[in-house]
């Protein structure tokens, strides 16, 4: 899967002026784990989110697959899955089976083998006792896994995570990164998690809203990390 | 607390109402409710009584729901009688208290015999024609569930962004709480709508 | 980076995806709203007297879906707060449900909620406009719904006790000081929310 940012930057009109979300950028995405790491509201939200749609750049463009998230939305949505930071704000329906089934419900059209391959999902996932049950009885950590499940569900060629571990604690945060780290798939992961991101192929550290470094994970997590005043 | 709290007062059974198809139960409600409010006589009200007790009857609804669910309906409708007593005489007084405790049975008896994902899958079910004018049933299910489902979640905003005011000894205010709450419901709205689209959601 | 911003860019590139975006965000912005109705009547609830009548946020719940979502939106939001109650989930005021709240006494106040959230969210949208980040204007477009709530929960009355207008309005009375004070608090936080999310009455 090639991801390409062809200039795509972000200016929105604020009351005080204009202010630039995320600067024009350039960048081709084809390694197997891609780390955005740099601070809060630097701007790594906004390129993760431009990769699949839910943001549209005022200037440039992406092209995932040669479609354009901003035209081609479905096209794009159908190869890229997102996974939120937190679970309780993605996580739709009443039980974990229904919540399965909404995701496949574009791919499955029959009911009874929708419900089937949810239950396989869940299963996969160690999660198949909760089938039934509300998505209020999980853990923060399942709900978590859960709503990866969903993303997963629909075998996406990419998986975009913003943030997915920050509010997990130790266990389910090297749960949850081992799973995404181990995934077949593309990843594309923004993380404060230093440990997680330095794992990855390839780190790209975002500040003010541009793209400050970028190249092996290892090096761009010190690149961070040195960029922080003591 | 999610579990209990949506229970409702549904009771399994298998008796000819809870078998009775949704709209059916339904329609023959408000039909008779109608009724009740407008025969105003005190021979009909002994008899719509009457029929609310032996349709009670027919689906077995407990007692101990019956009376779990019509406590506050008696004291409103033994305070208003009195009132009815007061101010019109004992027989419209009779038929006030009547009409009310037979209203509050057959809408209890309805409720105690139906699933409620049976009456919102008979809602949607009963939409479906209504595709043409741009209904969309499927958005409709959609929007259900999510709602059931962000109940739980909500009651637990509320209370934790009480907790939070009462910490910064603001708990008095009810602004100073109902504010932030407001704000983070509607920012994990946008969450959550970002979730849908991201799922592909608005794509069909 | 906040929400509203991010949905502010209005490239003509960009009107598929906003489009898209706009629906899912509606569907769970009417979701959550809902669910906010529900956790208002059931978490602030001051039961007052036999437990028939409590004092809740119900109806600030209702009045704050049509001030901060508009007409469309409110209404769709606190209809389907009706419908779930009445398909029985516990979401009513004193945690009562069913369709037994539809043809009690106070089932005038309950059926005309949609409308009141409807005016409320009209006059906002349309009158209060750029005001609308104003809480004494958005305080003034609230009192014709909640007008039109009590009228209705008056004429509701009359029918149930078979009374004059008169009699009806007084038993209406005692709730007004209440109701007035919530709708001042509606005002207070559906003016901060509309300071937070500049964009969310943008579209109809």
């Amino acid at each position: 899967m090639s991801i390409v940012f062809e200039g795509a930057g972000l200016t929105v009109d604020t009351p005080d002026g204009s202010r630039v979300v995320l600067a024009p950028t350039t960048l081709e995405l084809a390694e197997h784990r891609i780390a955005v790491v740099g601070a809060n509201g630097s701007g790594k939200s906004t390129l993760a989110r431009m990769i699949n749609g839910l943001v549209a750049p005022s200037a440039g463009r992406v092209l995932v697959d040669g479609f354009d998230p901003a035209r081609d939305g479905r096209e794009v949505r159908r190869r890229v899955g997102f996974c939120f930071t937190d679970p309780a704000a993605q996580l739709v329906m009443p039980t974990c089976a229904e919540d399965i089934e909404l995701s496949l419900r574009r791919t499955v059209k029959d009911a009874h083998l929708r419900r089937q391959r949810a239950l396989q999902v869940l299963e996969r996932h160690g999660l198949v006792d909760h089938a039934d049950a509300s998505v209020h009885t999980l853990s923060g950590g399942q709900k978590q896994l859960l709503a990866l499940a969903g993303v997963l569900a629909v075998e996406p060629s990419v998986v975009i995570a913003d943030e997915p571990t920050t509010l997990l604690d130790l266990a389910n945060t090297r749960r949850i990164g081992d799973l995404l780290l181990g995934l077949e798939q593309q990843l594309v992961l923004v993380t404060h998690d230093l440990d997680l991101a330095a794992r990855c192929d390839r780190g790209i550290v975002v500040a003010d809203a541009r793209v400050v470094y970028d190249g092996p994970a290892a090096a761009a997590v010190d690149h961070y990390v040195a960029s922080v005043p003591a | 607390m999610s579990t209990p709290l949506l229970l409702g007062v549904y009771q399994p059974g298998s008796t000819v109402l809870h078998r009775l198809p949704v709209w059916v139960k339904v329609l023959s409600l408000g039909a008779l409710s109608l009724t009740i409010v407008l025969v105003r006589d005190v021979r009909a009200a002994v008899g719509f009584l009457a029929l609310a007790l032996v349709l009670a009857a027919i689906g077995k609804v407990a007692l101990r729901t019956l009376a779990r669910s019509t406590r506050g309906i008696l004291v409103i409708a033994v305070i208003a009688s009195a009132l009815q007593w007061w101010a019109a005489g004992p027989d419209k007084a009779a038929e006030t208290l009547l009409d009310l405790i037979s209203l509050a049975l057959l809408a209890l008896t309805v409720t105690a015999t139906t699933l409620v994902n049976a009456i919102l899958d008979s809602l949607i079910r009963g939409i479906g024609p209504l595709r043409r004018v741009g209904v969309d049933p499927e958005r409709v299910a959609l929007t259900i569930g999510l709602a059931i489902q962000a109940i739980p979640g909500t009651v637990a905003l509320a209370l934790e962004t009480r907790d939070a005011a009462r910490a910064r000894g603001l708990g008095s205010h009810p602004r100073a709480y109902l504010t932030p709450f407001v704000i983070r419901v509607v920012a994990r709205a946008h969450e959550t709508g970002d979730a849908l689209a991201a799922r592909g959601i608005g794509d069909d | 980076m906040t929400m509203a911003e991010t949905a502010d860019s209005t490239t003509p590139a960009d009107a598929p995806a906003r489009r898209r975006r706009s629906t899912t965000t509606d569907i769970a912005l009417i979701a959550a709203f809902t669910a906010l109705i529900a956790a208002c009547a059931l978490v602030i609830g001051i039961p007052v007297g036999g437990g028939g009548v409590d004092i809740t946020l119900q109806t600030f719940g209702v009045m704050l879906a049509g001030a901060v979502l508009g007409p469309v939106r409110g209404f769709l939001s606190v209809a389907l707060y009706l419908l779930l109650g009445a398909a029985g989930l516990p979401i009513f005021a004193g945690h009562s449900s069913g369709l037994g709240s539809f043809t009690s006494v106070s089932a005038g106040y309950l059926w005309s909620f949609p409308i009141a959230a409807l005016l409320a969210g009209l006059l906002v949208q349309y009158v209060g406009r750029s005001r609308r980040t104003s809480a004494l204007v958005v305080f003034l477009c609230a009192v014709p719904g909640m007008i039109v709530n009590h009228l209705a929960g008056v004429y509701g009355m009359k029918l149930f006790f078979d009374t004059d207008w008169r009699t009806a309005f007084e038993y209406d009375a005692p709730f007004w000081l209440g109701d007035v004070v919530k709708i001042l608090v509606v005002a207070l936080v559906a003016a901060e929310v509309h300071k937070a999310f500049p964009h969310l009455l943008r579209r109809g």
